[in-house]
């Protein structure tokens, strides 16, 4: 109900106060128009590239493909900072492509801008779309392909007969799990965007509180921001959104149709672009980084210490209201309660920011309060995550133990104890882990709240990136780096480790 | 004839050894303990389990280069024998065309073949429309229009209840005495053996015998089977 609360009080603030005399300039329209263009780019460009990807995955052994899937799973808990600087290394005015381009007489390419956005998007989203559709291929019986074995099919009859219908029901829901994900495009188009061409709905509410201080203005925007992310989480609803998950992607299918030369050619190509794509970036960030680390400036340390507190306070937060939520919806409790947990979807950061603002504003300083403020709002995000993870391990347990430990009348602090949170451990551990590197890496309301001396270390390293310290941003983001995954290995390991049964 | 040369398939923990032909024409019955290979022995014939040793042939021609679906066979596997995307029609159409793109005479043949299993009319409907007895018939039917020279069925009629399970073993070997195909038929059921096999190879302990013939098998049954029987 907190969560409902937060998300809708902050919601009515917004509204209330959009309704002012403010309209819409040609600017706020531009963002408008810019956010939906680039979500939907995104979107198609990750899952296109994503498919060869997917596909190489899904029909290929090799060693490291373990590890190159989970790496596919990392860029949902990166800090999105650090891999915009490692893309700037590589991508940007001097990194390793223009290098390359100039010393072959080539004309230099340009990260900032609609293509800066798109390129950071679909760093992020491209191996969300390609775990998401090699979940997609594994679903597939592998049946399928020995009964097509067994019936002489070429490769053609084996993708028209047995692979395209699997990407038809895929597709569709990774599209618009993509698109949502890149309308709440923020930080990406802070640092790579910006400027009246490339300017997010979601940037202009930072850039209304920031540089105007039009506080009408940005609740307009953010009610703008909330109508487009309800329309665009309601459509989802109808197509059911495929959830990535961690396990069971581990296994790659027998295929006997995949021997020929050329499609062991494509494959390879796809998985080594793929992986570098991913992987160069993070190796620019931790080989230039790595040297900066011991000469940060106090600030620094001194941010990291903020961010970390936030984290924790966040993932208490999260941990607490999480399994609040999902026990009383596993017991029998209306779908509602899922419902209300689920609401932060369709509000992105900066409109619960701006609502948040426009509530405290009145009654107290709201800097003053910048990092409670960010604590909350990121458990508010990192709830739909977390109840994903834990309400199917919930309903499982009360499925499968509920009558058991009913007909014993156990007390609820022993059925807890005893029945519930020793197999929920390990959904518990990575609810846990993903909301902590969520909020250490998290740069989006704290760019409202954030006065000078309360920058988090995601804001701090863009502030060194705007002061073109790269050195330091370096360090810092290796920092940053470290301490998220430290977080999430410390959470998924520490409390989901060594589950019993 | 379909030879087994010295065969050996060896997996962790598992061992299987053969040595033995059988005669074209001929019904041939699996028998032996769960666990045994049977399933294994079909899957090794049908080019799905790779062999340590020996090799395999039909008419004289080593079947190892061979891949599944060019070998002289059709299998019926215990369970997803069809696509549950595709429409009966289509199901068995996939014998002649795996691009379904099918001309208006294979058209006909694939409503003779569901005739022929006794499903005419249901051209149109997917497997989680159709019983299981009908499912089975589909992929019968299948294996009819792919008209090869060797039906290996892996129990894929497990799941029937008794009664039709026997119904559908009659339409096996009607389609085999029809197409005068060698069959091979993986069972745990003595009677379904002696129903319709002339053959029975028993696998137990790591090898599979050469084929015996089923009454007299059955008339003084060697210790092995014996012991499977159960008295």
């Amino acid at each position: 109900m907190l969560i409902a609360a937060l998300t809708l009080g902050t919601l009515t603030a917004v509204a209330l106060h959009a309704r002012g005399s403010a309209t819409l300039g040609a600017a706020d329209l531009g963002a408008l128009r810019f956010t939906l263009l680039q979500a939907g780019a995104s979107a198609l460009l990750s899952v296109a590239l994503a498919i060869p990807v997917a596909r190489a995955l899904a029909r290929r052994s090799f060693i490291g493909r373990r590890l190159l899937i989970a790496l596919m799973g990392a860029p949902f808990i990166l800090p999105v900072v650090v891999a915009i600087l490692g893309l700037v290394a590589v991508f940007g005015r001097s990194g390793w492509i223009n290098v390359a381009l100039i010393t072959f007489g080539l004309p230099r390419v340009s990260i900032y801008g609609f293509q800066g956005v798109l390129l950071g998007n679909v760093f992020f989203n491209l191996p969300l779309a390609a775990r998401l559709i090699l979940q997609g291929w594994q679903t597939i019986p592998a049946e399928h392909f020995r009964l097509a074995a067994s019936l002489e099919f070429a490769p053609a009859d084996t993708f028209r007969i047995i692979e395209w219908p699997m990407l038809r029901a895929i597709v569709p829901g990774a599209l618009l799990a993509i698109f949502l994900i890149c309308l709440t495009s923020f930080a990406i188009a802070l640092t790579l965007g910006g400027g009246p061409a490339a300017t997010t709905v979601e940037l202009a509410i930072y850039q209304a509180f920031r540089f105007d201080f039009d506080l009408t203005r940005a609740a307009l925007l953010a009610a703008i921001q909330f109508a487009l992310c309800a329309a665009a989480t309601l459509a989802s609803l109808k197509l059911s959104l495929p959830i990535a998950t961690s396990g069971g992607l581990d296994r790659p299918v027998e295929r006997r149709d995949a021997g020929a030369i050329a499609l062991r050619i494509q494959d390879a190509t796809a998985l080594t672009l793929g992986a570098l794509f991913l992987f160069l970036p993070l190796a620019s960030v931790g080989l230039s980084g790595i040297g900066a680390l011991p000469g940060l400036p106090m600030a620094v340390w001194l941010a990291a210490l903020r961010s970390l507190g936030v984290a924790v306070v966040a993932t208490g937060l999260t941990g607490l209201i999480a399994l609040a939520l999902g026990l009383s919806r596993s017991r029998g409790g209306s779908r509602l309660i899922e419902l209300a947990g689920m609401t932060p979807l369709a509000a992105s950061p900066l409109v619960l920011g701006t609502g948040l603002f426009l509530i405290i504003n009145p009654l107290a300083d709201p800097a003053a309060l910048a990092l409670p403020l960010t604590a909350l709002t990121n458990a508010a995000m990192a709830m739909p995550f977390a109840l994903r993870a834990l309400l199917p391990a919930l309903d499982q347990i009360e499925a499968t133990q509920g009558r058991l430990a009913d007909s014993l009348g156990l007390p609820l602090w022993a059925r807890l104890r005893l029945v519930v949170l020793p197999r929920l451990r390990r959904p518990l551990g990575f609810a846990l882990g993903l909301s902590a590197a969520l909020s250490m890496g998290d740069l989006g309301v704290i760019a409202i709240f954030a006065g000078p001396h309360s920058a988090t270390l995601p804001l701090q390293i863009y502030r060194l990136m705007g002061a073109y310290r790269m050195e330091d941003a370096s360090g810092a983001a290796l920092l940053l780096l470290i301490i998220s995954l430290a977080l999430f290995w410390f959470f998924d390991r520490g409390v989901g480790g060594d589950a019993k049964a | 004839m379909l030879r087994l040369e010295a065969l050996r398939i060896s997996r962790p923990g598992f061992d299987l050894t053969a040595d033995l032909s059988i005669p074209k024409g001929t019904r041939t019955a699996i028998i032996g303990p769960s666990g045994a290979g049977k399933s294994t022995l079909l899957a090794a014939i049908s080019g799905f389990q790779p062999l340590a040793q020996g090799r395999i042939t039909w008419d004289g021609q080593d079947l190892a280069q061979i891949p599944p679906g060019h070998r002289p066979l059709s299998i019926l596997f215990q369970d997803n024998n069809l696509f549950p995307h595709l429409t009966a029609e289509e199901n068995i159409g996939l014998a002649l065309r795996p691009s379904l793109r099918l001309t208006t005479g294979e058209r006909q043949k694939v409503r003779a073949a569901l005739a022929r299993v006794g499903l005419e009319g249901l051209e149109q409907r997917r497997p989680a429309q159709l019983s299981g007895g009908q499912q089975s018939r589909i992929a019968l039917a299948r294996a009819l229009l792919r008209a090869r020279p060797l039906l290996l069925l892996d129990e894929p009629f497990a799941a029937l209840g008794p009664g039709l399970r026997l119904e559908m073993l009659d339409l096996v070997r009607e389609i085999t005495m029809e197409t005068g195909a060698t069959l091979l038929m993986v069972s745990h059921e003595p009677t379904d053996a002696r129903r319709i096999a002339d053959l029975t190879i028993l696998v137990s302990e790591g090898t599979a015998e050469p084929p015996k013939s089923t009454l007299e098998l059955f008339a003084d049954p060697p210790p092995a089977l014996r012991a499977y029987l159960g008295n």
